[in-house]
């Protein structure tokens, strides 16, 4: 059962729908994340669920019980901050103390739980410092300790890793991932980051402009992924346009500009009516022209129009009858550019898309 | 280059000599030991310092000016404050026509601005002398106020507020744990920089003294014009360590930046 749902949500600045008809479901103890391009509502989405921005239309609903209008301060919901929002004038223990004082707790157990999620967070001897004393990662820690403390039923983060460098992005995404799992908050994860997103969520919502083009575990997403925004965002680059689709027994018949291509029918794709193929650069072949007996399956000649280095790989635009392709190769055999060379789409590793 | 330079330095010691010049002899004069007022002093005393305590009418002029400062100080925070919070918090129509209201204090010339107080104040609504007083300087402070507190609020992140929100604290609640703390040296500030602004007025001041009531600035007029001994010289070098010490203190608050860009 659902811990939250939004209801057919719309959201407009300034009379422009930022989400329209916006529907989410989350279950209890999960972390989900919200991925997609600049502007595409991930913010406006989580702070609908703080409470700090009110629906024109649709419900908010929480244990089935309608909090659409619930006010912030009544909800009980965690949330922790791009720029870290800890209160200046107050030291590390009482920025962490500072929801318990509002609950009307003891001296003794506020003393007690600010220790304890201190050490939750690896920042044990900190309490006496103020924020500016503290690093951009020991900060973000304090935030999340500060959430944390209040036993929230929903944990919200609005990319909370985006301020730090490269490293520190790494182990912190572990350590908010270890714990949530280990005291099982319910947590929506905003990031622009499809590694970050990937690598710490049970599951993905790949947003584009207002709406959730699909909602997924990782894994399906990085193999499945369901539209042409979803796989061009994580990186599906070539996509054929195909003129006819035909299912049959194991087998996917499609042909383009009179090129047939055969595909093996996943089982993840079985239902799907999409036409259009996508495929990374990764998992084109490409290889010498040879004698040019017969002409394989699946197969295009074509041209190598640029090269790139890219360190550990070359990636080559190749110019064919229906297109360009880019496709990515080891270093150990190289193209050079105008070189005639055949274009392979493996049967297997092509998704169909809407 | 050399000699570009020394005419630089000698005009900079012309231009230092013409702003700080009357100072300098005001001061020397206050320590004057005879009874006229006088330049260069004949013997040195601090007699007309001393005199400054035995003036009946500084000492009633003095209670008075503070208690319309601090009185009106207090008031126009009790306005200010909500005012500048709504400023720039608070996105509305019309809101660079109120922020220019409230500034247009400043604008307006203290003469006229008094002479209007006079008209409505004193005239149309009767108000006794000191009530006139009390709100004539309220007005004076309030844009002071405003603009500090607001220029400290362009500081502040408002995203702490959300986050106390979001802990459970109510929007009255957050004003008052988390912003107030946070804009606590610019409130500091404005009250000190308010009250001297207020303290030091005369062309307000002027209009709303009357039989019996005067702030102290009118009182040093009042005083100038009746008599020659060197008292005045005395107060003004008095008035000028306070507000030096005021400013030095705003200026540790909140540095002088305030004063030099908008
Ligand atoms: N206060 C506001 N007034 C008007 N428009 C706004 C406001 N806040 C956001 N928007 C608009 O709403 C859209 C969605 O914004 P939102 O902040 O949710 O994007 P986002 O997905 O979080 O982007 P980013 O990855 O850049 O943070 C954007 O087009 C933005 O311009
Ligand atoms: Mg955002």
């Amino acid at each position: 059962m659902a811990l939250f749902t939004l209801q057919d949500i719309s959201v407009a600045y300034n009379k422009q729908n930022i989400l329209k008809d916006f529907n989410l479901e989350i279950e209890k103890g999960k972390l989900v994340s919200l991925l997609g391009p600049s502007g595409c509502g991930k913010t406006t989405t989580l702070r609908l669920i703080a409470g700090f921005l009110k629906a024109n239309e649709g419900k908010f609903l929480f244990k089935d019980k309608d909090y659409t209008k619930v006010p912030v301060n009544k909800r009980n919901f965690g949330f922790v901050f791009q720029n870290y929002a800890l209160f200046p004038h107050l030291s590390i223990f009482d920025n962490i103390a500072f929801g318990l004082r509002l609950r009307k707790n003891s001296k003794a157990e506020i003393e007690k739980k600010v220790m304890n999620v201190l050490e939750i967070v690896n920042l044990k001897g900190f309490e006496k410092r103020y924020p500016q004393e503290l690093s951009g990662g020991q900060k973000q820690r304090v935030a999340i300790a500060r959430a944390l403390v209040i036993e929230p039923d929903i944990l919200l983060f609005d990319e909370p890793l985006s301020n730090l460098d490269a490293n520190l992005r790494v182990n912190m995404r572990v350590e908010i991932r270890r714990i949530q799992q280990e005291l099982g908050i319910t947590t929506v994860y905003v990031s622009h980051d499809q590694e970050e997103c990937f690598s710490i969520s049970d599951q993905v919502a790949i947003m584009n402009k207002g709406v959730i083009e699909q909602l997924s575990d990782p894994a399906t997403i990085y193999k499945y992924p369901e539209t042409k925004f979803v796989a061009d965002f994580i990186g599906f680059k070539n996509f054929i346009d195909f003129d006819e689709r035909t299912d049959t027994g194991g087998k996917i018949e499609l042909s383009k500009s009179g090129y047939s291509f055969v595909l093996d029918k996943d089982a993840r794709m079985f239902n799907h009516a999409g036409k259009i193929g996508a495929i990374r650069p990764d998992d084109l072949l490409i290889r010498e022209k040879g004698d040019a007996g017969a002409v394989q399956e699946n197969s295009l000649s074509g041209r190598v129009k640029v090269s790139t280095y890219l360190g550990r790989s070359y990636q080559y635009v190749v110019e064919t009858p229906i297109g360009d392709f880019i496709v990515n190769k080891e270093m150990t055999e190289s193209y050079r550019m105008g070189q005639e060379i055949i274009l392979e789409i493996p049967r297997n590793q092509m998704v169909l898309v809407d | 280059m050399q000699e570009k330079n020394r005419g630089l330095g000698l005009f900079t010691l012309l231009v230092f000599l013409f702003l700080l010049g009357p100072l300098l002899i005001i001061s020397v004069t206050s320590f004057e030991g005879g009874n006229i007022l006088k330049f260069p002093p004949e013997e040195l005393s601090l007699r007309w310092y001393e005199n400054i305590f035995h003036v009946e009418m500084f000492l009633v002029a003095f209670k008075t000016s503070i208690l319309v400062s601090l009185g009106g100080n207090l008031l126009a925070l009790l306005l200010g404050v909500p005012a500048a919070y709504a400023l720039s918090r608070v996105e509305f129509k019309g809101k660079s026509v109120i922020n220019a209201v409230f500034v247009s204090p400043i604008l307006v010339p203290g003469i006229v601005l008094g002479f209007a107080f006079l008209r409505y104040i004193v005239g149309t609504y009767q108000l006794p002398i000191y009530a006139a007083l009390f709100v004539g300087h309220t007005v004076i402070m309030l844009p002071f106020i405003i603009r500090v507190i607001s220029s400290s609020l362009s500081n502040f992140d408002f995203s702490i507020e959300e986050a106390a929100e979001s802990l459970g604290a109510s929007k009255l609640g957050t004003f008052f744990t988390v912003v107030l703390p946070n804009i606590k040296s610019g409130i500091l500030a404005a009250v000190m920089i308010a009250f001297l602004e207020s303290f030091n007025n005369v062309d307000i001041s002027v209009y709303m003294t009357g039989p019996g009531v005067s702030t102290f600035p009118i009182q040093m007029l009042t005083y100038v014009e009746n008599y020659f001994d060197p008292t005045i010289s005395a107060i003004s070098v008095l008035l000028m360590f306070i507000t030096a010490f005021f400013m030095f203190m705003v200026e540790r608050l909140m540095g002088l930046s305030y004063f030099t860009k908008r």
